[in-house]
């Protein structure tokens, strides 16, 4: 492969596997194949893989409306059913995906023969309660991970609640293989399990070697748009060797892009942290309303708890899979709680590696998980380091409180803040 | 037993129990909990919905219910986006204002907002702020054993802030205190069952949520002086229909919210601060406490839309209130921004629907102040029930 060609690849067969990912969901439900509805914080992904589980991710299903622009038509759908206009967006798109009996922009979504959530949101756990009103008998099973219980509190392998959790997280794992067992019609093979942990591996190396190219300058790639390419991939195709190859390619085409000088933008003159969820809605106009000024995003709180925590890298032992998928589940989805929760202490972390000039908060009406703390984890980090930053609401699914005129405003009078700055 | 926290008078009337409950309950500035700090005392702040209070009682701590209050979130909103619910905001409000001194803060993930509260609250205040992580795989056969240790965490913690070891025996000494502050409770609710017209469910609300302001024991001493009162007194039957009042599990109603509601309807039973009634029977004294706790919190408990357990689905449960307390009617609210009740209310209304049981939804705030427009609201549906 010429040089040349290196560069966009990554955007491109991300596209190229997404779509090849639909169809094969579409195929699932018309063969009648299992399928298991998971989340992006905490998919066990690679243990529903060693049972031949279709991966049905609810929450990606739901923002491709948005990014397709027809989620007002599933929003609507759902409202007239009785949803509230202040609930979730992304639970809202799904009843109305479900209601149409799988219809969706990408192709048609098979129903659930198994759900599978964590407690990292709680809205997965009522939209886990919606699918048991919606499909009776189907197992609907909620794996309880218990988060970090006091800021800076974490606690790692050698210590007795390490432990503790730990052991209450491997005892829900195998539980959970009783169910997977009934639902696929196949034994439990601890092999097909070390093998997906193993491309689990090397694709959470890669995935923390391409965040951490972001750090040069300028930077490689845009945490939010490509950023969203990206975490498309590692949780639709963690655990697959789809997966580990898509992230080694990447980190061949970034390097490339730095060897040369080749940033995501001709000029970057502001390196930025996005902090909360996208605007899927004006997705592209969104990130354009940076760029104009020159802002690049080059690290993003997203990147960390929508891949469920794979920036940590988590290694599993393949020597003791499931105590290490235990452990990784723990560690992994804990993290992701941390990056929304204390996300205050992981943008600090971020500001000298990154070389940040400009924080950007962007809480979101539909998911108070990731925007309660934002405005406080604000106030934190300026006390502490006094870094500019904008604060803008809008919504990653609902046009109807998306004002682009306000955000573009609100953006411009930042980076003239930023420009004042930096000219002093 | 310490000093009293209430002041109250020896051969005090029903009336004059109630109109102080009422007072106390509404109090902001939370006279109580300043009278036992004043006396030396700590205390452990827990946030909405279930808190194993016996544990913090054990240390000697009082355990306070943070439950919002009706004052305005002037700092607490800066620290807050939009599009949440009040409690969350004038809670914090109220450490921030000064209003309600703590050592300790304990919230749990019961909901998507809440579960960043304890990491709000922990930047804003010196004092120990801690989540508690209460099984949400509650039909798992492992959850009672990590509901246990993370009891003993709580435990360690408390310990900490009192200063002084928790034995065995003091649980078992606040488990018993509290299985009696229950007992007490489970009376005052059969009270409403029973005779609605003795006791509205304004005034049951205020003797209620003394709870999480006094000692358990001080509380049951009130109830105890209380409930013979209501039980003696001459009120009559009016013709009113008997309603179920769901959705008072976390944001709570104003009082006189609940007043406009009595007014019309007899409510015989709630979900108002279902966490002080969680556990439906005695726990177990003899035996490992902490486990016993764990225990009655998975296997002898209510429901709530923020606790998941495949083996209560909430319309199932909201169906057995309904049918327990003969009740003929629901008022299905949420608390504005409230996710969980909210989702909650569609599951109820689809319920009630097939059920063929009349319900009237709505929607409230903590903070709200004019209640003119629901009672024209709620007498319309009253007629309509009446008259079908």
């Amino acid at each position: 492969m010429s040089d040349d060609s290196l560069i966009g690849r990554g955007v491109a067969d991300g596209g190229r596997l997404f779509r090849d990912w639909f169809a094969a969901l579409e195929r699932a439900a018309a063969e009648g194949r299992p399928s298991a509805y998971v989340f992006v914080m905490g998919s066990l992904a690679e243990l529903l893989r060693a049972f031949d589980i279709n991966l049905v991710f609810p929450e990606i299903n739901s923002l491709q409306t948005a990014v397709r622009r027809v989620a007002h038509e599933y929003l609507n759908e759902a409202e007239d059913y009785g949803y509230s206009p202040d609930i979730c967006g992304y639970v809202k798109a799904d009843v109305a995906v479900q209601l149409r009996k799988g219809a969706h922009p990408m192709g048609r979504i098979p129903p659930p023969s198994l759900a599978v959530l964590t407690n990292a949101c709680n809205t997965y756990i009522k939209w886990g309660e919606i699918w048991e009103r919606m499909y009776g008998d189907v197992p609907v099973f909620t794996l309880d991970v218990p988060g970090t219980r006091t800021a800076g509190g974490e606690t790692w392998p050698g210590d007795p609640d390490f432990a503790r959790d730990r052991d209450y997280v491997l005892r829900q794992i195998e539980e959970l293989i009783g169910i997977c067992e009934r639902v696929s019609g196949r034994r439990f093979d601890i092999d097909r399990l070390r093998e997906a942990l193993g491309h689990a591996n090397a694709m959470g190396a890669s995935f923390k070697q391409v965040l951490d190219l972001n750090r040069s300058r300028p930077a490689p790639f845009n945490a939010v748009t490509d950023g969203t390419i990206y975490l498309g991939v590692a949780n639709g195709f963690r655990g697959t060797p789809e997966g580990a190859a898509y992230f080694r390619d990447l980190v061949e085409e970034l390097q490339h892009k730095i060897d040369h000088g080749l940033g995501t933008l001709r000029d970057e003159k502001y390196r930025l942290v996005f902090v909360g969820v996208p605007c899927y809605p004006i997705f592209r106009r969104f990130n354009e309303m940076f760029v104009e000024w020159g802002g690049a995003f080059v690290s993003s709180t997203y990147l960390w708890f929508a891949s469920g925590g794979a920036n940590l890298a988590w290694t599993y032992d393949l020597a003791r899979p499931l105590e290490s998928l235990a452990e990784g589940v723990l560690v992994s989805v804990r993290h992701a709680m941390d990056a929304m929760f204390f996300q205050d202490r992981m943008v600090a972390g971020m500001l000298a590696p990154y070389a940040i000039d400009g924080v950007v908060y962007h809480p979101i009406k539909s998911c108070r998980t990731v925007s309660t703390g934002l405005a406080d984890g604000r106030r934190a980090l300026t006390d502490e380091t006094n870094i500019p930053s904008l604060f803008i609401e809008s919504d990653m699914m609902d046009r109807r409180v998306v004002s682009e005129a306000q955000l573009k405003n609100r953006i411009d009078a930042f980076f003239e803040g930023l420009a004042t700055k930096r000219a002093r | 037993m310490v000093t009293p926290l209430l002041e109250r008078r020896s051969g005090q009337s029903l009336e004059e129990i109630l109109a102080e409950a009422q007072a106390v309950v509404e109090d902001a500035d939370f006279p109580t909990v300043r009278r036992w700090r004043e006396a030396g005392g700590k205390v452990v702040g827990h946030f909405q919905v279930y808190f194993p209070e016996e544990i913090a009682h054990a240390a000697g701590l009082l355990p306070v219910k943070v439950r919002g209050a009706r004052v305005e979130a002037r700092r607490a909103e800066a620290r807050f986006g939009s599009y949440l619910c009040s409690i969350l905001k004038t809670s914090l409000e109220l450490a921030l204002s000064g209003r309600l001194e703590l050592d300790l803060f304990v919230s749990h993930p019961i909901c998507d907002a809440a579960r960043n509260l304890a990491a709000v609250w922990g930047r804003n205040r010196s004092y120990p702020s801690h989540i508690l992580y209460l099984p949400q795989n509650a039909s798992s056969p492992h959850a009672a054993g990590y509901l246990r240790g993370e009891y003993d965490r709580l435990r360690r913690l408390v310990e900490a802030v009192a200063g002084r070891p928790v034995t065995d025996d003091d649980l078992r000494r606040s488990i018993a205190v509290f299985n009696e502050n229950r007992r007490l409770l489970r009376r005052l609710y059969a009270i409403r069952r029973e005779t609605p017209w003795k006791l509205a469910v304004h005034e049951s609300y205020a003797l209620t949520a003394l709870a999480g302001l006094v000692p358990r024991e001080e509380h049951n001493a009130l109830l105890a002086e209380a409930i013979p009162l209501v039980e003696a007194r001459a009120a009559k039957a009016q013709d009113r229909i008997r309603v179920v009042f769901e959705g008072g599990f976390c944001e709570q109603p104003p009082l006189d919210l609940l007043r406009t509601i009595g007014d019309s309807c007899y409510v015989v039973d709630d979900d108002l601060l279902i966490g002080l009634r969680w556990i439906l029977e005695d726990v177990d004294a003899d035996g490992d406490p902490l486990a016993n706790l764990a225990h009655a919190y998975l296997e002898r408990s209510t429901y709530s839309p923020v606790q998941h357990d495949p083996r209560k689905p909430k319309e199932r449960m909201l169906l057995e209130r309904i049918q327990s307390s003969g009740a003929s009617a629901v008022i299905v609210t949420a608390a504005k921004m409230c996710e969980p009740g909210l989702d909650e209310q569609v599951a109820y209304s689809r319920a009630l629907d097939e059920a063929g049981i009349p319900y009237f939804v709505s929607e409230f705030e903590e903070r709200m102040t004019t209640f003119e427009h629901l009672q024209v609201q709620l007498e319309t549906f009253v007629e309509n029930v009446l008259f079908s």
